[in-house]
């Protein structure tokens, strides 16, 4: 309906193309960049160029060598099982925490954050103590046959429970934004709640959730303080990326160390930037764009 | 359908929005909630839907009690004040919404639905934008598809919660006119709030004035503009000038100002309220009323000219306004800062040991 074609005049020759109307963009972007060289980019490319001087066929043999990809494995698993019960769980302590009032909510809305908060070797060493055979859950689960400490189920619990505020506090605020009118009008429309969360809710909180659950997912495959306590450690069976590069870093072969762990950093940021732009694409659509 | 209110009272924590409402809404007919922000209009609304649980009371649709009854079992369609569309989907995934979430059974088949819609869409003449967004739709046009959306499930009755109220003027005005028409071809019983009195009055055939959660009149448009029967109603229906005074006598009295009442009246603090077009401007005072004024401003855009006139060697609350034609305006030609007498034909009057108010009329006196 609009007519754009009326809002756009001739451009006058010398006249700068963009003029911003806030101040300071060449100095913000300035420090921004610098800060990310300093702090991201320099010791990323320390990592590349160190693992770039051990040639192609030496860095294949590293990251080949069977007992690393044994390590891949779990952890990649252990993090999508992880990410996943985040998504859900994460999801509930969100809705919780915007939908209702009790007494105790406030307390609760600040405890979610404690796993980021506590030193990631605390949490690992109470975990495993927890879910030992001794352990207060440990002892329980043992009675249904399940086995968690040393396990690599013991590798999904750590890693869900250092990365769950990641779900929380990218679903919390977008479900606090959604006007509850939307969900009126499903209902008087004759949706059932089942329908109202499937068909308005889902995908509202959708990308805010695949966000959340990519975060937890980045995290959980570097995760080690938490893990390696948990963990066992028992080759091909419970070992993890992270523990394998401390491994080689142990043996002071840094330039395998930086091997295995340029292949996890190139994992992690290809998952988020996939994410980014596809996260790009869906809100366009949801704010006007024609996606 | 007829909907009747009986005895509602809905409070939230220690504010009482809803006090002992009864009320019935005749079928097929447009039924204003008119009041300030705060009187309650949009609580009985949402209460009527099922959107809120009144705390007392029953609700009927048709004679059947529906108090109990969730929202989804009401059948009612609602327009929300912010249109409330679905931003993830398109116009016709909006409108088709009610229809895709019946039971199995009750579903019509996948191109009965499409029919449906494009019939729906237009209907409010929005076919052509069946696949944009709600994000890249104007207000008006989000508000007409809040309502084909409504529609979907040809519900027998149809609430509206300030529908024009986020819209420019001009658009509201052309909506106002094409609900109107929808209305009266479709027939369906609607109710919709507003605190807008001009469009109450010209949209409705009936119309609830509400204040601080009663309901304090129910009448058609003339009837409440030409007899209201509280002198809340009366201020918030248009403008209204008003003499107060102390009446002794058969003449009510304030300063310099007097008025001869044409009616006895037993002697008691009273008010009079006149409409702007139940007075005329004169040179001089009449035989029955002294109201002198000096104009303070003349404005004449409009079918009127409408004069703004203070008063002088007595006080009222506010400025007076009266309406005088363009041809008498030009004849005489006023200015600011003359002075002039106001002579009432008609007024209302409110004494304050009568709850309604006694409307007078100087005609037959003058003749």
């Amino acid at each position: 309906m609009a007519d754009t074609d009326q809002s756009v005049r001739p451009r006058r020759a010398g006249v700068p193309v963009s003029r911003r109307v806030l101040p300071g963009f060449g100095l913000s972007l300035g420090v921004t960049l610098f800060f990310i060289s300093l702090v991201l980019l320099l010791p990323i490319s320390g990592l590349v160029i160190h693992t770039a001087g051990m040639g192609w066929e030496k860095f294949w043999f590293v990251v080949t060598d069977p007992r690393v990809v044994a390590s891949y494995k779990v952890t990649v698993l252990a993090a999508l099982a992880a990410s996943l019960f985040n998504c859900v769980f994460g999801l509930l302590m969100a809705w919780v925490l915007v939908r209702y009032e009790f007494p105790g909510k406030r307390l609760l809305d600040a405890i979610m954050d404690l796993p980021f908060a506590l030193p990631t070797a605390v949490a690992g060493i109470t975990l495993a103590t927890l879910f030992s055979e001794n352990g207060w859950y440990g002892r329980f689960l043992a009675e249904f046959g399940i086995e968690v400490a040393y396990t690599p189920l013991g590798i999904v619990v750590a890693m869900a429970f250092t990365s769950v505020p990641f779900v929380v506090r990218t679903v919390q605020p977008v479900l606090e934004e959604l006007p509850p009118e939307d969900e009126e009008a499903a209902v008087s429309l004759g949706a059932s709640d089942w329908t109202v969360f499937r068909r308005i809710l889902f995908p509202v909180l959708w990308p805010a959730l695949v966000t959340g659950g990519g975060l937890s997912f980045a995290r959980s495959l570097g995760e080690y303080g938490a893990v390696v306590f948990i963990a066992g450690n028992s080759p091909y069976v419970s070992e993890v990326i992270s523990l394998m590069i401390f491994v080689r870093l142990e043996e002071y072969d840094f330039a395998a160390a930086s091997a295995i762990a340029s292949v996890v950093m190139g994992a992690s940021l290809l998952l988020l930037l996939a994410i980014n732009v596809w996260q790009g694409r869906y809100l366009k659509r949801l704010h006007g764009g024609r996606g | 359908m007829t909907i009747e209110i009986d005895g509602i009272n809905k409070s939230f924590g220690q504010f009482q929005a809803l006090r002992d409402i009864d009320l019935t809404i005749p079928d097929g007919q447009l039924t204003a909630l008119l009041g300030p922000s705060g009187s309650g209009k949009t609580t009985l609304l949402r209460s009527i839907a099922g959107l809120e649980n009144p705390d007392r009371g029953r609700i009927l649709f048709s004679g059947e009690d529906v108090t109990g009854l969730h929202v989804r079992e009401r059948r009612v369609g609602f327009v929300f004040q912010h249109y409330a569309l679905f931003r993830h989907m398109t116009v016709s995934e909006n409108v088709a919404f009610g229809l895709k979430v019946l039971p199995r059974r009750e579903r019509p088949s996948k191109r009965e639905i499409r029919r449906r819609v494009h019939e729906l869409l237009e209907m409010v003449q929005l076919d052509h934008l069946a696949g944009r967004y709600p994000a890249q739709l104007s207000g008006g046009q989000k508000q007409r598809i809040a309502l084909a959306r409504a529609m979907a499930r040809r519900p027998e009755i149809l609430l509206l919660d300030e529908p024009f109220g986020a819209l420019d003027a001009k658009v509201r005005k052309e909506l106002r006119r094409w609900l109107r028409s929808l209305h009266d071809e479709l027939h369906f019983t609607s109710v919709f709030v507003t605190h807008d009195q001009e469009e109450a009055l010209e949209l409705s055939d009936q119309v609830v004035v509400m204040r601080q959660g009663g309901v304090e009149q129910v009448d058609s448009p003339l009837a409440l503009y030409s007899q209201p029967e509280s002198r809340f109603v009366f201020n918030f229906l248009g403008q209204v000038n008003a003499l107060p005074g102390a009446i002794s006598g058969g003449v009510l009295r304030q300063g310099d100002a007097w008025v001869r009442l044409p009616e006895s009246c037993d002697d008691d603090d009273a008010e009079l309220y006149l409409r702007p077009h139940e007075v005329r401007l004169t040179q001089e005072p009449s035989r029955d009323a002294h109201l002198p004024f000096r104009i303070e401003a003349i404005n004449v855009i409009g079918a009127e000219v409408r004069v703004e006139l203070r008063p002088d060697g007595w006080e009222s609350q506010e400025l007076w306004e009266v309406g005088i034609t363009h041809s008498a305006f030009n004849a005489r030609q006023p200015k600011r800062g003359d002075r002039c007498y106001a002579v009432p034909d008609v007024g209302h009057l409110f004494c304050d040991h009568l709850s309604e108010p006694k409307t007078l009329s100087w005609y037959e006196a003058a003749g």
